[in-house]
């Protein structure tokens, strides 16, 4: 018996994060990801998968890159490289958007806030030296780009992580989803979000790399909250219908072929001047050839990224995400097909093995958001 | 009735010509919650080393080698409804095919339990 899953291509040995110990301590298994080791499960993706969608779960995403970009026009640079309003973006309020390469492809999605004398940017951690890098080319030479290494990411997700989070910060209960706040706990600074990528209301916490372990066994002492790994995430994330950068997205395809048309801002359609505006606001105004869509999967087996996608005999497409989803009770993907395929309700087939696999274009997300958009909502 | 144990973690029962076989203990708390399992048809003629049966667990497919050269005489149907008895009982109702045996000297090369035991300790 052999595991069919591919593993990561860099020679470059993993890195440890500051939470390893304490994730094997409390029976994490790890795995390679993005170059750290990271835990994949504790108890098992499934029971960790509805412990977040029924109380609350805690995520170490640490890997990813936090970032604060400050200095004059500041937004103004930020909106040469992303299709978002920067520069209407609130204090305390922050937006998911996109880098883009020079022909409008996707090179990362992130969440940008705008911290009032700074603005804090999270990206992916399989590519933020890439992002940095490009970053770093692209930005005018008065802007400052820090990176702070030294702050690590945590994420408490599900219906009881508000009141779990304001055991320790009583201000987390004000929020509303997109918005953010700096706030101490025991004496130290840190970062507050009303934000994640599960579905779920829950907020993303940065805090100093020596007060995560603290701060970790504090919200675990609680009933509500159990920590969740990655595998977990992949599929809560799944079910939301959030696409996975480097697997769902990447530098080929555009925001309109991702249906990420929400992250092109009203006025930067109306204004353009982002990076591939004219392919973008092309594909906007008159479709695009491909787009990324959702799948119900008839039956059990588990149709995953790579399955090709058939109406017919025709070849028409591909599986970007797939897997066994724990809330739905069924498998169900993402992939790319074409244009006219793209409405709720058409059946095409994947390829799994050799064998057809019948699936239904379905409209996502396939469990409910319950993001907190406002006050007692 | 005499248990064999293979390197890639399947387990063989032999009674007379006919050999069960399933994956270890071992192997299904490595692979987490199995969602899927999709077993060889009666009359397959199966190659020792080759691919037999394919496990699904929420994250990953992994494929079941037939420990020994056989023809599938019958696969575990149960595992089509209830994919997780591979959790919950990977070394009895979990099983996933019976074969006849073509060449029972084949057996000798694999381990009993406690090489298997051992093996997986180094793992």
């Amino acid at each position: 018996m052999t595991e069919n899953e591919s593993t990561g291509e860099e020679a470059v040995p993993t890195a440890t994060l500051p939470l390893d110990a304490w994730h094997r301590a409390k029976g994490g298994r790890m795995v390679e990801f993005a170059g750290y080791w990271m835990p994949i499960q504790y108890e098992g993706i499934m029971a960790e998968h509805l412990w977040v969608r029924e109380n609350a779960g805690l995520f170490d995403v640490s890997h990813m890159g936090q970032l604060s970009l400050s200095g004059e026009d500041v937004a103004a640079a930020l909106e040469a490289l992303v299709p978002g309003d920067i520069a209407g973006l609130k204090p305390w309020r922050m937006r998911y958007s996109l880098l883009l390469g020079d022909d409008g492809g996707i090179l990362d999605d992130l969440m940008i806030t705008n911290e009032g004398d700074q603005f804090a940017v999270v990206v992916n951690g399989a590519v933020k030296w890439e992002d940095i890098g490009h970053l770093r080319e692209n930005l005018p030479d008065d802007v400052t780009l820090n990176h702070n290494e030294d702050y690590g990411l945590l994420a408490l997700q599900g219906p009881k992580a508000a009141e779990a989070l304001a055991r320790l910060v009583p201000e987390c209960a004000d929020m509303v989803f997109m918005q953010a706040a700096r706030a101490t706990w025991n004496g130290h600074a840190i970062g507050l979000s009303r934000s994640g990528y599960t579905g779920e209301d829950g907020f993303e916490i940065s805090l100093p790399n020596e007060v995560l372990a603290a701060f970790a066994d504090a919200l675990c002492a609680m009933d509500a909250v159990k920590p969740i790994g990655l595998g977990a995430r992949d599929s809560l994330r799944l079910e939301a219908g959030l696409p996975l950068y480097g697997h769902d997205l990447n530098e080929e395809i555009d925001p309109i072929e991702g249906d990420l048309g929400f992250a092109i801002s009203k006025r930067r359609r109306e204004e353009g001047g982002f990076p591939g505006a004219a392919r973008i606001l092309g594909h906007l105004a008159d479709g695009s050839a491909r787009k990324r869509v959702g799948l119900l999967v008839d039956g059990k087996l588990p149709v995953r990224e790579g399955a090709k996608l058939f109406d017919g005999e025709e070849e028409i497409g591909v599986v970007t995400s797939g897997g066994f989803a724990p809330s739905v009770g069924a498998p169900i993907a993402m992939g790319y097909v074409p244009r006219d395929h793209a409405v709720p309700g058409t059946a095409i087939a994947a390829e799994v093995r050799g064998k057809r696999v019948p699936c239904t274009v379905a409209a996502m997300p396939f469990i409910p958001h319950h993001y907190v958009r406002k006050q007692g909502g | 009735m005499p248990r064999y144990y293979t390197e890639e973690h399947e387990w063989v029962d032999v009674d007379g010509d006919v050999a069960t076989v399933g994956i270890t203990d071992f192997a299904q708390s490595q692979l987490g919650d199995i969602v899927f399992v999709e077993v060889p048809d009666t009359g397959a003629e199966l190659a020792a080393g080759g691919d037999a049966a394919v496990v699904e667990s929420v994250k990953a497919a992994s494929d079941v080698y037939a420990p020994v050269d056989g023809v599938v005489t019958e696969g575990n149907g149960q595992l089509e409804e209830d994919p997780a008895l591979v959790n919950s009982d990977p070394e009895g109702e979990g099983w996933f095919f019976r074969m006849t045996l073509t060449d029972k000297s084949q057996l000798d090369g694999l381990m009993n339990a406690v090489a298997y035991k051992a093996f997986i300790a180094d793992l």
